[in-house]
């Protein structure tokens, strides 16, 4: 749980960015949204080349061995002082409170809680460290936000994402029924109870639609996959996005998304 | 094994069962959501993180000296004239009372709300031999006429809303059909009333068992506890060996986090301290007082830092009255004594991983039941934990408790193997992502249980690594230029 007090670092020239497999799979318009968000803040975005997953589903599932096997390599991916910044609560929340269990009493143990000290959720970075104000360029519309249970709990940024969206003049934010109940995505919970998983995601999205919104936008691409899978199949209008998207494109004139618009200005 | 414990095997088809019945997801639905609202109420203008912190502390306190607190209170209650029984197991502390009953030739008993003797069928073992046990707490007098067991540790009969339960007591009491709630009350309260004056024995439990006063704590509402506990000329106590506090100023705090987690209420109707039998003079109280003592499995838990928080718990109830999952499928789908998150942490240790070993992953880790749990269980940790001993994950720390392993399977370990063969390896995982990339409108549309509900996630046309590849290659171009 969120116990420990966070103490938020100045803000830095330089970081770290730690990806995540689902951003750099499926949502990497997520992925390079955050990095020109940062860019845009003047820090320098530090890719390392060797990361893949943060080793969360295996540890979910009880494997640790496998989990370690996987982290272990990438603890030293991150050699200089720089902050970690992760566009996930989950894995950011995977790093920061469960490294140090998984590798207590190892070699890697001083390593796994240094790590684990300077890595941050990117939204909540970029709103307390960054204090990145932001100019929406977009047409009105309304969107609800889904906050992630990790982001939520473990990391204890829920009021983040809302203050971001807040800044969005045109951004109208709805607030959907029992938006601090989880979206029944819970990693390999979503296939090992498929049904449980269904029934809780099929609620989510009804609420989230009941609320009135266009759109939604959550912190962590497992709740996207999982609420806009569902939408998608039921045929709802609604559209999701990660929240680094959304954000990113309403601060564009002419509409480009973060994909195109990489590196090509 | 009995019939109870075998069907704790059948999670999937009980889980089914449960969200195909949309009587019960509505009247679950309804009751948490009033109860986690009525909770959010009673805390307010109160330091809650304060209170669970003290909380908290009290528990554990009262754990890191369990041995002694035990002998203590054994003793204070043996020189107020309680006598102290300890068991084992479940089917020790049922012998242990029929014993009781059958010197004093007793044939029938009533009982007031104890979830330690659903976990050992007190009852099925008293009808064996011969033994009427009458539940009085209304709600489980309503599951005992529908031969059902609790849905809900505070709330037995929350799986049912008042038709059902009208329809029921019309069926086996001749009561008249209501929707009047408190006419329904009214009428069981009268056929109750009658059976506490007739009654040999009253049984009840225990909340908290304080070690410096010898003193027994028992919360309730309906009265039931309190007459079960001094009207009839014996009383029998049965708790869990966890739930032994210091001293009486502990109660206090958990008195407060205890009622307002699981009902909101800031206080109960009737608090009940017993300390000894009827004093020499006195006009009322039993003539004779048991405390039965109940390890089943406790003592285990307590051999471990870690799993030892589970013995912290003070039975409210909060964890299941906010989980997403216990709200969908309802308190039965478990098949075990204690159903929603502290049902999950705690039976795995009672019945062992075998009869358990689809709970611990039948969660989200969403952390909501450590949220709100007013002694600060870290449930998801603990939830983790039991999942990691179901499949023997960890090399470095060995599995201990009973039945680990059972998820131990050839096709899953095999799988995880290949993930992490491919993610510690970033060449690997590389060309493996970039494969994916391509050949993503050849992927399947239908991935079992994901895409009954939902889509199939496709893979973007270039991953981040990718773009961020090509992006690096146009600014060294773009240098270069510039340069020239």
């Amino acid at each position: 749980m969120s116990d420990a007090i966070k103490v938020y670092p100045d803000k830095p020239k330089k970081v770290y960015f730690y990806a995540t497999c689902l951003v750099d799979i499926f949502y990497p318009d997520a992925g390079m949204a955050g990095i020109q968000l940062l860019e845009r803040e003047g820090i320098e975005v530090v890719f390392p080349k060797n990361q893949t997953c943060c080793g969360q589903p295996a540890y979910s599932s009880g494997f640790n061995d496998q989990a370690r096997e996987v982290i272990l390599p990438q603890l030293s991916l991150f050699p200089e002082d720089y902050p970690v910044v992760v566009p996930s609560g989950s894995c950011a929340g995977m790093m920061r409170k469960h490294y140090p269990e998984l590798f207590a009493g190892t070699p890697q143990q001083s390593q796994a809680q240094a790590l684990a000290k300077r890595t941050w959720e990117l939204t909540d970075f970029l709103l307390q460290v960054c204090k990145i104000q932001l100019q929406d360029q977009g047409e009105p519309i309304k969107v609800a936000m889904h906050t992630s249970c990790s982001a939520r709990r473990e990391m204890g940024i829920a009021e983040v994402g809302p203050k971001l969206l807040s800044q969005l003049g045109q951004v109208e934010l709805v607030e959907q029924a029992r938006s601090a109940e989880c979206c029944g995505f819970g990693g390999t919970f979503a296939v090992r109870h498929e049904e449980i998983s269904g029934a809780m995601v099929q609620d989510k999205a009804e609420a989230l639609q009941a609320a009135g919104a266009e759109h939604f936008v959550t912190t962590d691409c497992g709740c996207l996959m999982n609420i806009a899978g569902y939408a998608d199949k039921q045929k709802m209008p609604m559209k999701g996005q990660h929240i680094l998207s959304f954000l990113w494109e309403r601060l564009q004139t002419e509409g480009k998304t973060p994909e195109n618009a990489g590196g090509r200005s | 094994m009995t019939s109870a414990q075998e069907a704790v095997q059948e999670f999937h088809p009980r889980v089914h069962a449960a969200l195909e019945n949309t009587q019960i997801r509505t009247n679950f639905r309804r009751a948490m959501d009033g109860l986690m609202g009525k909770r959010l109420a009673a805390f307010d203008g109160m330091d809650l993180e304060g209170l669970r912190d003290l909380g908290a502390a009290v528990r554990l306190r009262a754990l890191s000296r369990l041995p002694e607190l035990l002998e203590q209170l054994e003793s204070n209650l043996q020189k107020q004239g309680i006598q102290v029984h300890w068991a084992e197991t479940g089917d020790q502390a049922c012998e242990i009372i029929t014993k009781i009953c059958k010197a004093r030739d007793a044939k029938k008993i009533i009982k007031g709300k104890s979830m330690v003797s659903e976990e050992m069928e007190l009852n099925h073992h008293l009808e064996e031999a011969g033994i009427e046990a009458l539940e009085s707490d209304l709600g489980e007098y309503i599951v005992q006429l529908a031969k059902e067991t609790p849905s809900h540790i505070i709330m037995p009969a929350i799986h049912k809303n008042t038709d059902e339960i009208s329809e029921l007591m019309h069926e086996k009491t001749g009561t008249q059909r209501s929707k009047d709630v408190d006419y329904l009350t009214a009428s069981a309260r009268q056929q109750l009333r009658e059976k506490f004056m007739q009654a040999d024995v009253g049984v009840s439990g225990v909340n908290f068992a304080v070690a410096e006063t010898g003193t027994l704590c028992l919360v309730e509402n309906e009265g039931n506890g309190r007459l079960t506990t001094t009207a009839p000329a014996c009383h029998i106590a049965v708790t869990g060996i966890e739930k032994v506090v210091e001293k009486l100023e502990d109660v206090t705090p958990l008195l407060s986090l205890l009622t307002r987690s699981a009902t909101g209420q800031h206080i109960t109707t009737y608090f009940n301290m017993i300390s000894s039998p009827r004093k020499a003079g006195e006009k009322d109280g039993p003539e004779e007082v048991h405390l039965v003592l109940v390890d089943s499995g406790r003592s285990s838990i307590y051999q471990d830092e870690e799993l030892l928080d589970t013995l912290r718990c003070i039975r409210c109830g909060a964890c299941m009255n906010h989980c997403p999952v216990y709200t969908r499928v309802g308190g039965h789908a478990y098949g075990t004594t204690y159903p929603g998150p502290i049902g999950k942490i705690l039976m795995p240790h009672l019945l062992g991983l075998e009869k358990t070993q689809d709970l611990p992953s039948a969660s989200t880790l969403c952390g909501a039941c450590g949220e709100v749990c007013p002694v600060k269980i870290p449930i998801p940790k603990l939830l983790q934990r039991l999942r990691k001993e179901a499949v023997d994950g960890d090399s470095l720390r060995p599995s201990v408790v009973q039945g680990h392993g059972i998820k131990r399977r050839k096709l899953e370990v095999l799988a995880w193997k290949g993930w992490s063969l491919i993610h510690a390896r970033p060449g690997l995982y590389r060309l493996a992502t970039s494969v994916l990339s391509r050949v993503r409108s050849l992927l399947p549309s239908k991935l079992g249980g994901w895409t009954r509900y939902r889509s199939a996630p496709k893979p973007a046309a270039k991953t981040l690594q990718q773009q961020l590849r090509e992006r690096q290659k146009l600014a060294v171009a773009a240098n270069k230029g510039g340069q020239a």
